[in-house]
């Protein structure tokens, strides 16, 4: 049972015209097993968020702190919060020519759980998870992205998911750019994870469509910079219905 | 990668690139300002005076010849007066300075199975040396050429395959972190002789090297492949020049390097010549460079100049990338840490390289010794 804890999160990032405030003080606990549903208009802060958490150095965070397990998470470089059990999912998966999805899975594998993983049963492993989301098994040997379409790049970070196996993995717009079938294939994906119950998703997206499939338990209305009304299921209904601009009025 | 920098692709025809001077006297080599074409990447001032004679003290390099099969070696040959000249001020200047020539025979029909191995290891000083290999016709062999050690050293090495002869001949310099190499490699093809020539550059203060093919006869098929990986400060460069004087050969220059660290310096030129006469010609060239950190710099100009139509085909590509900040986040977010990341990277660039060098009793040895450089292990 592992707890992620957002309190009073803010964060900057360096424009051309000097520093800006992205993140208004942020309160956010996602438990294993819990799936949050965190939904916004564009440009609200959401993927900040989900990058500020994961470490990437462009942000700056001035305010607040982000614990997992108690332990603290900004004090930890990007691959240490990762090997602590954060994941992120990526709305654009990086290309890394060169090296091939297997190399760099097993490279991962390896680092998260310490030790390489017995190679038959890995090979196994990777191949049922491929299967499930429907990645052609030629993808093993291809660079990393490299070449791959925005439906594939969203699978395979799904795959990363599986094999990881993160206590809490944040899905930054993971839906946006794919069609209904992929869709479908990633929240089947997503749900797996899930039904382990040992997994807590925060589940970036400004579009309800997601949650057709994948249900959430808590869902967060973002709007600048922070969290500006939580419910249950019913509130991402209400969005669908009338929009955000009943919560994001000044 | 993102393409980050292609500093220049030269349509200069080729003809002004290709050698002016071509003689076995120093006098006839102006004195090198470093301002010419074929200098001006050149640190001149860390030659340690191969460039204006003004050198230390000499000290021979030890060469050792082992697994020789059918192969024969010669260690002190006599110099003979009657080769070609050479088209290089500092291989000229080498030339001048030794007094025996070494000399690796393949006989005629002869396949050498073993790989022979020849050892060139400095002893701190200021070396020359010729070597040559000779392939007779139909002779067959694979010859691995280490340096090693420290020295300033002037290399020139011969490369002459007769007709229908096969010939893989890899130069690795693995020398010590001050070790100065020039060094002109000439491969010289007969009727439907075949050479691959491997360059794996991972040591040196500044390593200079020219390797190049003249085609005697039609039907020749030259392979150039180079590795090349320069740490801080290092200085790595690789001259080709192709000359398609004949009908029907091929040329085919796979080139690449990896940067690490700041004043990293790669310099790739491949200067490809079909002359009039080259009709059925095919060839193609390619250079790819990675910086992995810091403020190297790489140098890439392919030139390529072609005085006929009726070839089969002509080509060349040069990009360099950089290991940018957002690669290294994503493969960090994984749990990948940045040291490993860039090991990732760069064993995933050389890799189809070490594929296509295909020389078993190295490709273990040059993955170690390219991770121990990344690893900073000299």
């Amino acid at each position: 049972m592992s707890v992620l804890e957002i309190k009073g999160l803010e964060v900057q990032v360096t424009t051309d015209d000097g520093p800006k405030d992205i993140l208004r003080g942020v309160d956010l606990v996602v438990r294993s097993g819990e799936t949050h549903a965190l939904m916004g208009p564009n440009g609200s802060g959401k993927s900040t968020l989900a990058y500020a958490i994961a470490g990437h150095p462009k942000y700056h965070i001035t305010g607040g702190s982000v614990t997992l397990d108690g332990q603290d998470v900004l004090a930890m470089s990007v691959d240490e919060r990762a090997r602590a059990g954060l994941f992120l999912a990526m709305q654009y998966p990086v290309e890394v020519p060169g090296v091939s999805v297997s190399n760099f899975l097993r490279t991962s594998i390896t680092a998260i759980r310490g030790e390489a993983p017995n190679l038959r049963t890995w090979i196994k492993e990777l191949k049922e998870s491929m299967n499930a989301l429907q990645i052609d098994q030629q993808f093993a040997e291809r660079s990393v992205n490299e070449g791959f379409s925005g439906g594939e790049r969203k699978r395979t970070e799904i795959l990363q998911m599986e094999l990881i196996k993160p206590s809490i993995a944040i899905l930054d717009e993971t839906d946006s750019g794919l069609d209904v079938d992929a869709l479908r294939v990633v929240s089947e994906g997503i749900n797996r994870v899930r039904a382990t119950g040992e997994t807590g998703v925060l589940l970036i997206t400004h579009f309800t469509r997601i949650l057709n499939y994948v249900k959430p338990d808590f869902v967060h209305v973002f709007f600048d910079g922070r969290i500006v009304r939580q419910g249950g299921p019913e509130l991402a209904d209400d969005i669908e219905a009338n929009g955000y601009a009943q919560y994001t009025a000044v | 990668m993102t393409a980050v920098t292609e500093h220049e692709v030269s349509l200069v025809p080729a003809t002004d690139h290709s050698p002016q001077i071509r003689s076995l006297d120093l006098a006839d080599f102006p004195a090198l300002v470093g301002r010419e074409e074929e200098w001006r990447f050149t640190p001149l001032a860390r030659l340690r005076g191969l460039h204006t004679g003004e050198i230390g003290a000499q000290s021979p390099v030890v060469v050792t010849a082992t697994s020789l099969g059918g192969a024969t070696f010669a260690l002190n040959g006599p110099k003979d007066v009657t080769r070609a000249g050479f088209t290089d001020r500092v291989a000229t200047f080498a030339w001048t300075q030794i007094a025996d020539v070494a000399t690796l025979t393949i006989p005629k029909n002869t396949q050498v199975a073993e790989t022979v191995h020849i050892s060139i290891a400095g002893t701190n000083g200021v070396a020359f040396h010729q070597l040559d290999v000779n392939v007779e016709q139909f002779g067959e062999a694979t010859v691995i050429i280490n340096h090693s050690g420290s020295a300033t050293f002037a290399g020139n090495i011969d490369i002459n395959v007769a007709d229908g002869g096969k010939l893989t001949i890899v130069s690795i310099q693995d020398w010590e972190i001050d070790a100065v190499h020039a060094g002109h490699h000439r491969v010289r093809l007969g009727r439907d002789a075949t050479c691959k020539h491997i360059a794996v550059t991972l040591g040196g203060d500044v390593v200079r090297l020219l390797p190049s093919v003249d085609y005697e006869a039609p039907g020749g098929s030259a392979e150039f492949i180079g590795l090349y990986f320069a740490g801080a400060g290092q200085h790595a460069e690789h001259r080709l020049f192709v000359d398609h004087s004949q009908a029907h050969c091929r040329s085919n220059v796979v080139y690449k390097g990896a940067l690490n660290g700041d004043g990293a310096h790669t310099v790739w030129i491949g200067d490809v010549l079909i002359r009039s006469n080259a009709i059925g010609t095919e060839t193609y060239e390619i250079n790819r460079n990675l910086v992995l950190s810091g403020g190297g710099r790489a140098d890439s100009v392919p030139n390529l100049e072609i005085e006929t139509g009726e070839i089969v085909g002509a080509g060349h590509a040069s990009t360099t990338g950089r290991f940018d900040d957002e690669q290294l986040f994503y493969l960090e977010s994984r749990g990948i840490s940045a040291d490993e990341a860039r090991m990732l990277v760069l064993r995933g660039f050389f890799e189809d390289l070490l594929n296509q060098i295909n020389v078993p009793e190295i490709n273990d040895g040059v993955r170690t010794r390219i991770e121990e450089r990344l690893a900073g292990i000299r």
